[in-house]
């Protein structure tokens, strides 16, 4: 196979936590070396990983947000601070006396691509919560908004619009397959969804793999935290409409957030940090559960729903409730001694 | 005299730069300033109480989990509710794993790539260990990551995902071990051991951790500098004089880490001058005179019960989004150095008597610590008791006010909240990094990285300053957290 020109990658934060690096540094099989090296990426800089610091790292952002250096992918993780009163100074680059804003810009339009890496950067993400009294937005999204620092009309020079990498944080798996299949050249516009996010992980439902389903298909239901029973009727679990592949490709090695025993918070979608409710309770009107599965009629649903109730097996209605299980299956033709 | 801004001050968590007053060749006066403004604390007020749990953790993606805890210690407190001991445990290990990632995350990728740069090339250790700790390049990081990614696989047993769990609460954790799990997660543990002891130490973890004084690990690094990492960094630190650099001759302080039936497994107190004392949380204020934030008390610091946190960019004095905390009115530096002098490890008592807190101080600490969690998770997995229960009843009240202290890798952190009518009226944090970060306060005192900085050589050419980097990186910052 010809050996392809390296491709670089330039990283920046902004309004978030690295939370988003920190995950991708439990990247496995391949682990984040071996990803770098297999899609011929060479590092320009990154905030927590490169060795260039203060005026050295200064000088490589002025070279590359000039054009002077080539930068072939742009990563921002963190969204964009827009505040105070559209002034930016909430973040200024350090250094620089600058608002960070203005560098995002300008390398994301040298970039060939550009990666809104987690939901801060894709669409605001947790940063934005309360007021947002910092007017936080992502790259080419404000929330739900279409807009944002770079406007949802931007194409970076591949023709593609902003990557968003959703997720709080991002699961490692996501990125380094977006990133080898930049460096593939296999990425293309039928690779995202209706938000830009990479289908690769967003054609699943957070619900797809779900070791709860049996308790979901019963509508056995957890009432406290830590119960087995599906969480979705009490304790605002929203995996039956979160948008991610969670339970079928495992975090951690084997974890999610439902294996974890707590409710999926649909991180991947924009305007998350606002539910509009608490996180762990599920606003119902008239006892039914409102944000019930998003493509099926409501009214089948709750005939279904009682149906299945129904006929709820004892064995998922005494462990729905209980923290570990009381009820295991069992084979008629043979007791335990 | 001349004025050197360095930033971005890249491999710390977050976003920092550091404004040098230099004269002759060294630093006269440090100004550190932390430039990024989130507002997590007015974020968080009218929200359920519950919400917390979500919001705390990702102030931060590196101390995820210790956020996690000091949010739920809180709601404990506020809502009069006590842990297990079992959960305890659990939630012990959950912490420690992080804690462990985090110490070794900074020993292998922020801290020792920077004696891989040119500067020390002419240096005779240096091309071995350009090799080995190169910013990504080097064979450190190609181990390391692997190992790191591993141990991180005993997260997604314990609390499902890292970073960013849910699985932490007041009462204890959403996720029961079985014997099955245990055992696995003992082999994992098993495992790591085997890394820790075979790459970073070249030794037994209880032969580290039982060392009890700077020459006894000066002829222990010898012998085995050309195979272990730990032993690399202290002849590098000899050579380099590290132990006389990025020095604070100020009070450590240690909230206590790890809960246990018979006490923390770190204790809980403060220590200066050589001795120890207790400490009372009611006697921390913070100070804005330097920092961005309205003041709403005439210049008098205020307690973390009583603030707020209302940005104002009008200040004359203010050069940082970092408020100033103070113990009593004094400096504190806390981290994995203050922890062990305030639990009496004999060895850093030894080194920081001798020549106060410092650059191989710090590290010293933080891998000596490493070291003790592991042994200490191995004891706590064998305690589990996957019958009893992880979580107990953990109703959040509806009123109250409540403290929740915990210790993360590179320091103390402390909530505070207020909860009124089911939501949060008030949100205080203060963490490691702005403790040991912190601006000058109306005393014109500098904070911890301010004073460490203060006669370091300032280095001119490429990469430069070099000795300034290894002083701020010591301390493992936390940027992020330092302002959320």
């Amino acid at each position: 196979m010809a050996k392809r020109p390296a491709l670089s990658l330039l990283w920046l934060q902004s309004g978030g936590c690295g939370g988003c690096t920190l995950s991708l540094l439990g990247a496995e099989s391949p682990d984040l070396v071996e990803t770098l090296e297999a899609a011929g990426i060479e590092v320009l800089w990154h905030p927590s990983l490169s060795e260039a610091s203060g005026q050295e790292a200064r000088e490589l952002l002025d070279a590359a947000a000039g054009g002077e250096r080539a930068v072939d992918i742009v990563c921002l993780e963190g969204s964009v601070i827009m505040g105070p009163n559209g002034t930016g100074r909430f973040h200024v680059m350090a250094g620089s006396d600058k608002p960070m804003r203005e560098m995002i810009e300008r390398v994301c339009r040298q970039a060939r691509y550009v990666v809104a890496v987690g939901s801060c950067a894709a669409f605001g993400g947790i940063t934005a919560a309360g007021g947002n009294a910092v007017e936080a937005c992502g790259l080419s999204y404000d929330g739900v908004h279409p807009g944002g620092l770079l406007g949802n009309d931007f194409r970076a020079r591949s023709g593609l619009p902003v990557i968003n990498i959703a997720g709080c944080p991002i699961h490692p798996g996501w990125f380094t397959d977006t990133l080898l299949q930049i460096a593939a050249g296999t990425l293309d516009k039928a690779d995202l969804d209706e938000w830009e996010r990479p289908l690769a992980y967003t054609r699943h439902l957070v619900h797809h793999g779900c070791a709860r389903n049996e308790f979901y298909e019963f509508k056995a239901s957890a009432e406290h935290p830590g119960d087995m029973g599906c969480m979705m009727e009490n304790l605002g679990c929203k995996g039956t409409q979160a948008r991610a592949d969670c339970n079928i490709r495992p975090w951690n090695g084997t974890g999610s957030c439902l294996e974890g025993n707590y409710s999926c918070i649909n991180c991947t979608a924009p305007g998350f940090e606002e539910p509009g409710h608490a996180f762990a309770a599920t606003p119902k009107v008239a006892g039914i559960p409102i944000g019930l599965p998003t493509d099926m009629p409501k009214a089948w649903f709750v005939a279904l729903a009682s149906l299945s109730k129904a006929a709820t097996p004892q064995r998922l209605r005494e462990n729905a409730q209980s923290k570990t299980p009381v009820a295991l299956p069992h084979d008629k033709r043979r007791d335990r001694p | 005299m001349t004025r050197l801004v360095v930033g971005p001050f890249n491999r710390v968590e977050g976003d920092l730069e550091v404004q040098l007053e230099i004269s002759q060749g060294s630093v006269v006066d440090a100004y550190v300033v932390s430039s990024l403004y989130r507002g997590f604390e007015a974020m968080l007020v009218d929200k359920p109480a519950a919400d917390a749990l979500v919001y705390a953790p990702r102030i931060c993606g590196i101390c995820s989990v210790s956020q996690s805890v000091a949010a739920a210690r809180a709601l404990a407190a506020a809502s009069g509710l006590h842990m297990a001991d079992n959960a305890q445990l659990a939630v012990n290990l959950v912490h420690a794993v992080e804690n462990l990632a985090d110490h070794l995350t900074h020993f292998y990728m922020f801290f020792m790539p920077d004696f891989a740069r040119a500067f020390y090339r002419d240096r005779p250790w240096y091309e071995p260990v350009r090799d080995r700790f190169a910013a990504i390049k080097g064979t450190a990081a190609a181990e390391f990551l692997p190992a790191r990614a591993e141990l991180m696989r005993l997260m997604g047993i314990v609390a499902g995902k890292w970073p960013h769990t849910l699985s932490l609460r007041p009462g204890g954790t959403t996720r029961p071990l079985t014997r099955a799990e245990i055992a696995r997660m003992g082999a994992m543990l098993v495992r790591f051991r085997r890394f820790f002891e075979r790459v970073i130490l070249g030794d037994s973890l209880e032969a580290v951790t039982a060392l009890t004084s700077r020459e006894a690990l000066l002829d222990w690094a010898l012998a085995r500098a050309d195979r272990a990492d730990f032993a690399r960094f202290v002849q590098i630190s000899e050579a380099l004089n590290l132990g006389k650099v990025g020095r604070t001759e100020i009070r450590h302080m240690s909230y206590g880490a790890y809960p246990g039936a018979n006490g923390p497994l770190f204790a809980r107190g403060s220590f200066a001058a050589g001795l120890g004392a207790r400490l009372d949380t009611t006697r921390i204020a913070e100070d804005v005179s330097h920092a961005w934030y309205a003041d709403t008390l005439n210049g008098e610091p205020v307690a973390p019960t009583a603030a707020t946190t209302i940005p104002d960019l009008t200040r004359d004095d203010a050069y940082s989004w970092c408020k100033a905390p103070r113990l009593g009115g004094e400096v504190i530096e806390v981290g994995a150095l203050s922890r062990q002098l305030v639990n009496g490890h004999p060895l850093l008592r030894d080194i920081a008597a001798k020549a106060g807190a410092s650059v191989e101080a710090r590290i010293v600490a933080r891998i000596v610590e490493a070291a003790l969690l592991v042994l200490a998770m191995q004891e706590w997995l064998e305690r589990i008791d996957p019958a009893a229960p992880f979580l107990s009843d953990d109703r959040i009240a509806q009123n109250g006010t409540g403290e929740g202290l915990t210790e993360a890798a590179r320091g103390s952190l402390g909530h505070w909240l207020n909860i009124v009518d089911g939501r949060l009226a008030g949100y205080q944090i203060v963490a490691p990094t702005t403790w040991n970060f912190s601006p000058r306060d109306r005393a014109g005192t500098p904070g911890p990285l301010e004073q460490a900085l203060r006669g370091t050589p300032v280095e001119q050419g490429q990469g430069g300053p070099v000795t300034v980097q290894h002083v701020v990186r010591s301390f493992d910052p936390c940027m992020v957290c330092t302002v959320h």
